[in-house]
């Protein structure tokens, strides 16, 4: 078997890279495919508490590649989900602890037990980015509707057809569609056009986002969460099925006040 | 450039002036040229074909196109007897 490995980038950090990394790679899990998540921002790990697997690491992806574990000991087993697995980053090295040859070997031996690969890129255009979207078939890139993320988007996209890697498709994360309605907010038919790029999905802006990385379960769990529901689409157009993108709900006064979950 | 002139008429929304930014970061970062170095090609052009032809300066035009990620650079150099009929009024916003 040697599954699709995806690479989760963007250029600008604080987009909401590792969000989408946790909830793309729960997402295909609950449809029963088996994922390995890869955190590749090396020194900066994050991807353990997205998922709340924190506690349960024992080795990281440069102790595998220093030879000090097997693969499979190095990754860590979700309890609810068990077609999940999370390679985790080390912590006290930097990310020139890998080289490029490294992080492509590592991708492809994930592949080889599981249909999908998700490694989440660091920020940034260099070392980092570099070695985490060399070994992908698919680059999904995240912006939010902004003028600055916009722009680091495009430079992304730019350096992999530069260098003729994989195609990248495009998720608009943080959307507030109120403000769209108001011309407040650049709509995201404007940022598909301007980065020339396929959209894969539209995230809106969730304030139940926050509430789900405080207790590490990801929003792609939560049955109600418009932002859960957005996530579980894109993971289902990972997978090839044809789902059409929803009309963009804007939040009710309600909501507002409550957040969308109550 | 003519989408200028396009938002020019309307009051600016946020929506319209984060497009324009960035349609103006985007197609500056693409040809890597800053604006400034873009209105230093321009009058370089300018004295070159001077030297040859006689030019209207003032309305020659010289801007990037973009087609699908694809940047072109387009100069619009009106000879000095025919520049009213064919070029389009100038905005001089550098």
């Amino acid at each position: 078997m040697a599954g699709k490995i995806i690479t989760i980038s963007s250029g600008k950090g604080g987009v909401g890279k590792t969000t989408a990394t946790a909830n793309l790679g729960l997402g295909l899990a609950m449809l029963g495919e088996r994922v390995v998540c890869i955190d590749a921002d090396i020194g900066l790990r994050n991807l353990d508490v997205m998922l709340g697997l924190e506690n349960r690491i024992v080795y990281d992806i440069v102790n595998y590649i220093e030879g000090r574990c097997r693969f499979r000991q190095a990754l860590v087993r979700d309890k609810h989900f068990p077609e999940l697995f999370l390679l985790p980053a080390a912590q006290t090295r930097d990310k020139n602890a890998i080289t490029i040859d490294d992080m492509s070997r590592v991708a492809h031996e994930a592949a080889e037990i599981a249909d999908y690969v998700i490694i989440d890129s660091p920020a940034g255009i260099e070392h980092g980015f570099r070695f985490a979207a060399k070994p992908a078939d698919l680059v999904l890139i995240v912006t939010n509707p902004e003028v600055a993320a916009v722009r680091d988007a495009d430079r992304v996209i730019g350096l992999l057809e530069a260098e003729g890697w994989a195609p990248a498709r495009l998720i608009v994360n943080r959307l507030k569609p109120d403000m769209v309605r108001r011309n407040e907010m650049l709509d995201p038919d404007t940022v598909v056009d301007l980065l020339a790029i396929d959209l894969i999905g539209i995230v809106p802006e969730d304030a139940q986002i926050l509430a789900a990385s405080n207790r590490g379960r990801p929003i792609v769990l939560e049955d109600r969460s418009d932002a859960g529901q957005a996530f579980r689409d894109i993971a289902r157009r990972l997978r090839g099925e044809d789902i059409p993108f929803a009309p963009l709900k804007e939040p009710t006064l309600f909501q507002k006040i409550y957040g969308s979950h109550s | 450039m003519k989408l200028w002139d396009i938002f020019r008429r309307h009051s600016k929304s946020g929506q319209d002036i984060a497009a324009q930014r960035l349609r103006l970061v985007l197609t500056h970062d693409r040809a890597n040229i800053s604006p400034g170095m873009l209105e230093m090609l321009k009058d370089e052009i300018i004295s070159v074909i001077s030297r040859h032809l006689e030019i209207d300066a003032e309305k020659v035009q010289v801007n990037f196109t973009e087609d699908h990620r694809e940047t072109r650079l387009v100069a619009d150099i009106p000879p000095a007897n025919t520049a009213q009929t064919t070029s389009p009024r100038v905005m001089n916003d550098a």
